[in-house]
């Protein structure tokens, strides 16, 4: 496959005189195309933005197997009893018909950089003349022994909102008295890193508001994780020897898991869990990896200035599948990263102005009844790279007025980026 | 007369300097001011707080923290040859100049008033000893205003200009507050409406300057706030302003 450098690019671009270097949405008559494949935080924001700020100019296609999206943010909050399934859930419609974005339900399996077209699971092709990939991740479930995709059935990961999670919320709502949970987190780089520990104390709630005296253990791979020390002193303060964590100097290292059995094998011991939340590693979905957009980490670089990835210059890769250098893998992020992307695109495609790129996130999590901690930081790009240059996290011991303000504050961004994201 | 640790009165092995003696070397200083600051020693008492990383008056040289001549109407964070933090230096940028009330502010609590700024001086809580350090400060770094960086003290007699009211009167540029606007939105909604995160849909231009520079000085506490306005440039402020004020709530 050929691919214009960067450099041989500028070039092209420069020289708009020669019919022969006009890109082809110049020398057609027809509107430029973009195709987003990804309809999360990430790619429907990229595709709203787009199309919002274009006003028509620029055809927007949406590619997503979901008829309707479910948050993997807030889901915790859903399993603890605190939103309802169909209030993290939400549609397209506006999408269609307030931006005029096309939206097609469907798998997008392949693309042919050199036409320029994105191939579906049913032999169809959709041409593009800039292609956005916000995939999110896929989970490599053979990087927990005995685990698998079947096994998920069983044994849910929830990691990728809908099904997954309803399970998992069936299973917790199932355990009695004398019952355990195990989960075991995934080892780094992974989509929303308090996830884990905010879930943990998601199903500590709820199980300690139903009367229910159960246990959740958490084998970790890692020795240390996001927001260690807010948790530790929630969990000690809310849910007194309720949540054990075990890192790998404690554990020994984690070995088969069989969920028939209800088992996790560790070096240290062999723990029974009645229910097992098994969160394997995790890469760029595989549209990615088949584009051949990703390097030897399983997920995507890019241009921290634009968010372009550095393997094709119609390529942009956002959010979960990206390397996005300091930003972690969020949906806040992954929304920043878009209106970066947007930005470009238009200023590609319809010469709209184009400023510096800048990034965001803050990452609120729940560990009791109006008791949030947060965690944000300011990004910009250094030499094609995404580093930090302000970042706060919420400090032990914190007021419990300040606590209270955290959680209506996340409850507000919710419905401000869904509604960012979805219109 | 350059006033540090190693001249000041009451330490060891130092000869003490007479305020006659200063006067006499303060010649372009207004004799009347002068007068009334000086002869008033416990400004200069005071001063022994600052002097293990400051010095003040003619030849005076940055030590730990940068010389403190001209210190009246000095640009925050703007001496060349001085390794500022970035904060300090922000918040020059930001329009931040030292006038006897922003000093009251900054010297009340350092870390309050900029964040993050290097001075490691947990503050003076009496506002009766803050004034009289500055007015013998004032009259002091006087003597010396001429530095690079410096400002003549108070030399055109117009009022301090704020933080706000330097990006009040600048024109904003609303594509580019567009732009910027996208980092709002993700929690201020873009409609207008407030569930939780309030409206700053048609919000005035100055009462959202002004804001944005209370998170900037610490006044609003909010983190994530504070977080989205520390690399706002004055520039950026303007933009946001322009385009945000120039929104209907639908």
């Amino acid at each position: 496959m050929t691919t214009i450098t960067r450099r041989r690019f500028g070039l092209l671009a420069g020289a708009g005189t020669a019919t022969l270097a006009l890109p082809r949405y110049l020398r057609a008559q027809e509107k430029p195309k973009v195709v987003v494949v990804g309809g999360g935080p990430g790619g429907a924001t990229a595709a709203r933005y787009i199309a919002k700020d274009s006003e028509g100019a620029i055809d927007v296609t949406l590619i997503d197997p979901a008829e309707q999206y479910t948050t993997c943010f807030f889901s915790n909050l859903f399993l603890g009893g605190y939103r309802s399934f169909d209030s993290i859930t939400h549609s397209y419609d506006k999408l269609e018909s307030d931006y005029g974005i096309t939206k097609v339900t469907g798998m997008a399996v392949a693309v042919d950089r050199d036409a320029r077209t994105v191939r579906m699971a049913d032999g169809s092709t959709i041409p593009y003349d800039r292609l956005v990939i916000s995939p999110g991740i896929d989970l490599i479930y053979d990087s927990v022994e005995g685990y698998s995709e079947e096994a998920a059935e069983i044994a849910p990961h929830a990691y990728k909102a809908g099904p997954q999670t309803l399970l998992l919320k069936a299973e917790l709502d199932a355990i009695e008295n004398g019952q355990q949970i195990v989960i075991v987190p995934p080892p780094n780089p992974y989509r929303c890193p308090p996830a884990p520990y905010e879930r943990a104390s998601m199903m500590a709630h709820l199980l300690k508001s139903n009367g229910v005296d159960a246990k959740i253990i958490i084998l970790d791979p890692k020795e240390k994780f996001s927001k260690q020390g807010l948790f530790q002193e929630g969990w000690e303060k809310y849910y007194p020897g309720m949540i054990e964590w075990y890192g790998p100097t404690v554990h020994g290292g984690i070995g088969a898991v069989d969920v028939v059995a209800g088992t996790v094998e560790t070096d240290l011991d062999t723990f029974r869990g009645d229910l097992l939340n098994i969160i394997p590693a995790q890469k760029a979905g595989a549209i990615a990896s088949q584009a051949g957009l990703t390097d030897e980490s399983g997920f995507c670089p890019i241009d921290g200035e634009t968010m372009r990835s550095t393997e094709d210059e119609n390529i942009y890769v956002l959010g979960d599948a990206s390397i996005a250098g300091a930003m972690p893998k969020s949906a806040f992020g992954a929304n920043s990263q878009a209106k970066v992307a947007a930005m470009t695109i238009r200023g590609e495609l319809t010469g709209s102005k184009v400023f510096p790129a800048r990034y965001s996130n803050t990452c609120w999590s729940l560990i009791e009844t109006d008791d949030a901690v947060k965690v944000g930081a300011q990004y910009v790009p250094q030499d094609g790279r995404i580093v930090s240059t302000h970042s706060f996290i919420s400090q032990t011991d914190e007021d419990p007025a300040t606590r209270k303000a955290n959680y209506e504050e996340s409850v507000g961004w919710y419905k401000g980026i869904t509604t960012d994201i979805f219109g | 007369m350059r006033i540090g640790l190693r001249n000041i009165p009451f330490v060891r092995s130092v000869t003490k300097i007479s305020l006659g003696l200063c006067l006499a070397l303060l010649p372009t200083v207004s004799s009347q001011a002068l007068a009334s600051d000086l002869t008033d020693p416990a400004g200069e008492r005071l001063f022994f707080l600052c002097t293990k990383c400051h010095e003040v008056g003619e030849g005076a040289r940055h030590k730990v923290g940068p010389h403190l001549d001209g210190i009246i109407g000095r640009i925050a964070g703007s001496i060349d040859g001085f390794n500022y933090s970035m904060a300090m230096r922000a918040a020059g940028e930001s329009g931040l100049k030292w006038t006897r009330e922003t000093l009251d502010s900054y010297l009340a609590k350092p870390s309050d008033f900029v964040p993050g700024n290097r001075m490691s001086f947990r503050g003076m809580s009496d506002a009766k000893n803050r004034s009289t350090l500055i007015e013998w400060l004032a009259a002091v770094s006087a003597s010396a205003p001429g530095k690079p960086g410096s400002e003549p003290a108070a030399a055109s007699g117009a009022p301090p200009a704020s933080f706000a009211d330097i990006v009040l009167a600048m024109e904003g540029d609303p594509d580019y507050g567009e732009y910027l606007a996208g980092e709002c939105v993700t929690c201020h909604q873009a409609s207008g409406h407030a569930d939780g995160i309030p409206s700053i849909v048609g919000l005035p231009r100055a009462y959202f300057v002004r804001a944005l520079f209370e998170y900037k000085t610490n006044v609003r506490s909010n983190e994530v706030m504070k977080l989205r306005v520390s690399n706002l440039a004055n520039e950026e402020i303007a933009a946001l302003a322009a385009y945000f004020s120039g929104l209907e709530p639908q």
